[in-house]
């Protein structure tokens, strides 16, 4: 099995994988940073989203060999210091998530569609949103959320 | 008073872990040296197995076991239950044909599950899977409800004829034959109530462990209630007497019904953990829980109402075939009856009632409870009939309600229900301001100008929830009784855990059940904890769905608080040397009336458990439980108006304006119950506009068996929501709440439609209305309307 070597959330780490493994497996079940979710199989939901080199990706359909080199930032790897991201905040201020099962890669596309976009209209908050799916709140409050994420970003 | 008490928007305690990615889902606990597990499924829709050569999968690399239906069969592994026993008119019981949790002898839907490979690693499983040798005998399928009784058509189970679980009714039909042999006017419709598939966005997983020591078990599951998850396991499935099971469910990632059900795959998982000697884990992908998962609604629908000269509803005639699917799941069959009909008369005084219910057996996936379940498609019914009479009659559709509506209470239907209390008017009133009712033909106006085609609809939704007196439900058949069960458990140091018998899988209960207490002591939120979803810790548990967590789950804490509060008062008045009826709790302190003695909560609670200065034969300890059962349903209910702006040229249709007013009874956390509603509309308007089931009707291939095939509601397609609520206490719990969960997603399927057909001029259009559906309509209507 080949060994691939990343730094995630600051830390490099190394691991032996198959040429088919994930990176979404390789961080679930070899990292165990299960704050990455899995809720589909057709690069859908977007439950996956993590960062790598800086943009987001849906870490379901990207293989872990692909990573080699790179740096990926995870859910877990979000809040510095203790301190939450501004993004994490405005989801929890404006009760933008219910299970939370689509939380972690709801928080990190709208950072990365705040880091891409800046100013963020309503109309394009909700067609960044795209590719991803939440079962749970009507995404009325995370599109909220994502608005008031993206002021305290600024 | 503490800002954190009833009616508080207070930010949610669970949300920390959830936005740091610190949730325990079932897929993220690994337990030593677990294995995996993966079912290999029919990609018949009915088949005789032959024979299940398992021989090529067992050699395969890491495979450990491979089990089908005989080795279940073999251990004595009873199969699944349907726990809700209807009857039909002729008084004979429902058909339940045997579902064991491995086929055996036949399959009968596409998903069915035919044999479960434990291997070392997950990819291993599945790779293994590809080597079983499965003889399918191919057989003709039924796909569609309405031809499943047809002559020649597939029998599911062979044993069941005509395809039918039951033949089932309720109301006076000579009455209601009266009705409308005397009716001014009827209003006829065929209404298709679309088949849709659950989709909370974590997937189903399980893993079963065995302890050979203890001999006992241990499952991990997504479950909404996982104490009857344990009690069928253990009485009817046969895994292991419910003290040597213990079932835990954690946080769950949405369930929406579809995790209610005691499914195959954690079963299978249970078992096999015994056989393998290691934990067994299975995590559901996608596309399994397009096959597999219970689904919700498919009826096909008859319906008339009988109206006289003034304007006034006199009967209601329903005819319904219900889809079951190729199996009864757990509690399908209350489904099209008791939570069904028993809501046809909607908000509105309507004297004579009958709807009449075939349930049948099709080979698809199984149909059970799907948020909402029986209300959504009642609502349905009634409201798309009110609004097109309303139509037919040129009366306003507001005012034809009005002057149907229940004003006086409580009100006993002609189909079971007793409403206790409720006010119709008001949430019209107040979403006819919202809605900016007024304007809206000037609107209707500019957007002709523009060539679009805009609607507007309504849904004046009732439902029941909380059920029910656990008597009555089992006088209507349900195996079980509808109550839940509270522990409180005040520690010495004054700090509070509660155990719940309710589940949280988004509702937010560790943070409005914390509000509760918090309100009854003044104590900080933070020294209250919710324990829920395992059932070593929590005495007994009916579980989270029907929107009972409010009203029936808050009500059994409630009453503990009741207890616990008595008895810190009498440890108070003892050590205060005061009468306890003088003793007053505000702000986390207990204190005489116009004294200034007092006591910290704490200090009670510590009295309690040193026990040096008790009352005179009290026991120590403060710590008090509670089973309650409820006094009646709850109904809450509301108005929703939905406008829709229509592009001719696509069919593509924009929700412009959509208003919401419920009536939920007391409101712990608006915040909470705003979401809840949120959402509901969200899966409402995803029925209504996106979502379609769709099997192909000869191979019963599941057409839509992916998100790329299955239209889920994105944030494009959904508008923000304008809210507003107007308030009815419930008087027949201790906390006045009604429920909250299940509103939207009933309302929103009504009000949606109504809003299309009333921009599209027809009856005609089928749900979902997607922009195809409505581009066909148009392309169908047209030359009608030019000749006019
Ligand atoms: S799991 Fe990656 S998009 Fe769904
Ligand atoms: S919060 Fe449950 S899926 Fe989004």
């Amino acid at each position: 099995m080949p060994t691939v070597s990343m730094t995630v959330n600051g830390k490099s780490v190394s691991g032996n994988v198959e040429g088919r493994t994930l990176l979404v497996e390789f961080l679930r079940r070899n990292l165990r940073l299960t704050g990455t979710h899995v809720g589909c199989d057709t690069s859908q939901c977007g439950a996956c989203v993590v960062h790598l080199d800086g943009k987001a990706v849906k870490a379901c359909t990207t293989l872990a060999l692909q990573c080699e080199g790179g740096d990926v930032v995870t859910i877990e790897g979000l809040a510095a210091n203790g301190e939450l991201h501004p993004m994490q905040q405005a989801f929890r201020d404006n009760h933008a998530l219910q299970c939370g099962f689509c939380t972690p890669g709801m928080v990190m596309a709208a950072v990365d569609l705040v880091n891409r976009n800046g100013k963020l209209d309503e109309a394009t908050i909700r067609a960044e949103l795209e590719g991803n799916l939440c079962r749970c709140t009507g995404y009325h409050n995370i599109v909220k959320a994502i608005a008031a994420g993206a002021k305290a970003m600024s | 008073m503490t800002d954190t008490g009833i009616g508080a928007r207070v930010v949610r305690k669970e949300d920390q872990r959830f936005i740091t990615g610190a949730g325990n889902y079932t897929d993220d606990i690994n337990l030593p040296g677990q294995t995996y597990a993966y079912f290999l499924r029919s990609p018949h829709a009915h088949a005789k197995l032959g024979g299940i050569d398992t021989k090529r999968a067992e050699a395969a690399p890491g495979v450990l076991g491979v089990f089908t239906g005989a080795d279940l069969a073999r251990d004595g592994i009873g199969g699944l239950i349907c726990g809700w026993m209807i009857h039909s008119k002729d008084g004979s019981p429902m058909n339940a044909g045997p579902h064991p949790a491995l086929a055996q002898e036949k399959v009968r839907h596409v998903g069915d599950h035919v044999a479960c490979v434990v291997a070392e690693t997950a990819a291993q499983a599945r790779d293994a899977a590809e080597l079983i040798d499965v003889d399918y005998q191919e057989l003709p399928a039924c796909v569609n409800a309405a031809d499943a009784k047809s002559d020649g058509a597939a029998l599911v189970h062979d044993e069941i004829a005509g395809n039918t679980v039951y033949e089932w009714e309720i109301g006076d039909a000579d009455l209601t034959d009266a009705a409308f042999r005397d009716a001014a006017h009827v209003t006829r419709l065929s209404i298709v109530n679309n088949r849709l598939i659950p989709n909370a966005i974590e997937p189903r997983a399980a893993i079963g462990c065995y302890d050979a020591a203890a001999g006992a078990y241990t499952l991990y599951t997504t479950s909404q209630n996982p104490h009857v998850a344990r009690l069928v396991l253990s009485a009817f499935i046969g895994i292991a007497p419910e003290h040597k099971l213990r079932v835990i469910a954690p946080d769950v990632g949405g369930g929406f019904g579809s995790k209610i059900f005691i499914y195959a795959e954690e079963t299978v998982c249970v078992w096999a953990s015994r056989h393998i000697g290691r934990p067994v884990k299975w995590t559901g992908e996608r596309s399994e829980s397009f096959l597999a998962d219970a689904h919700g609604r498919d009826h096909v629908t008859q319906a008339e109402l009988a109206l006289d000269k003034a304007g006034r509803i006199t009967g209601l005639r329903v005819r319904t075939i219900a889809n079951m699917g190729a199996y009864l799941s757990t509690f399908s069959s209350s489904v099209p009856t008791y939570l069904y009909a028993t809501l046809l008369s909607g908000q509105y005084n309507i004297p004579a009632i009958h709807a009449s219910v075939d349930a049948v057996y099709t080979h698809t996936a199984p149909v059970d409870a799907y948020r909402g379940a029986g209300r959504p498609e009642a609502c349905y019914v009634v409201e798309r009939l009110v609004e097109a009479a309303a139509r037919e009659l040129k009366l306003d559709p507001a005012e034809l309600r009005r002057r149907n509506f229940i004003t006086e209470f409580p009100h006993q239907t002609p189909v079971i229900m007793a409403y206790d209390t409720g006010d119709y008017g008001a949430s019209l009133d107040k979403a006819l301001e919202l809605a900016d009712y007024a304007g809206f033909a000037k609107r209707k106006a500019a957007s002709e100008k523009a060539g679009k085609l805009r609607g507007i609809g309504f849904a004046n939704y009732i439902e029941a929830c909380g059920i029910a007196p656990s008597a009555a439900v089992g006088s209507l058949g349900a195996g079980v009784g509808l109550w839940e069960s509270a522990e409180v458990r005040v520690n010495p140091t004054g700090n509070i855990e509660v155990l719940t018998g309710s589940h949280s899988h988004g509702q937010g209960h560790e943070t409005t059940f914390a509000q509760l207490v918090s309100d009854r002591f003044g104590l900080p939120i933070d020294q209250i904890e919710i324990v829920h979803g395992d059932t070593d810790k929590v005495q007994f548990g009916m579980g989270t769905y029907g929107s009972r967590s409010g009203p029936v789950g808050m009500s059994a804490i409630a009453r503990a608080l009741d207890k616990i509060e008595a008895k810190a008062k009498k440890i108070a008045a003892h050590a205060l040397e005061a009468s306890q009826d003088d003793i007053e709790i505000r702000d986390g302190t207990l204190s005489v009336a116009g004294t200034d003695k007092s006591m910290a909560f704490g200090e009670v609670s510590l009295a309690a458990y040193v026990a040096h200065n008790l009352p005179e034969g009290m026991e120590p300890g403060l710590k008090e439980t509670s089973f309650y059962d409820p006094a009646n349903f709850t109904f809450p209910a509301g108005c929703h108006i939905c406008e829709v702006e229509i592009d001719p040229e696509t069919g593509v249709s924009e929700i412009v304006s959509w208003v919401a007013v419920d009536d939920f009874g007391t409101i712990i956390n608006p915040n909470i119950v705003e979401g809840q509603v949120h959402g509901g509309i969200g899966q409402g308007v995803g029925q209504a506009m996106l979502e379609a089931c769709h099997y192909d009707p000869q191979s019963g291939q599941l057409v839509t068996g992916s998100y790329m095939d299955y239209c889920m509601p994105r944030a494009a397609d959904l508008p923000s929501y304008k809210l507003a609520f107007t308030t009815t206490v419930c008087p027949s719990n201790p906390v006045g709440m009604k429920g909250c969960g299940e509103a939207g997603a009933i309302a929103a399927p009504a009000a949606f439609m109504n809003a299309m057909t009333d921009a599209l001029g027809t009856e005609d259009v089928p749900m979902p209305a997607t922009p195809q559906a409505v581009w066909r309509t148009l392309q169908g209507a047209a030359p009608a309307a030019a000749a006019q």
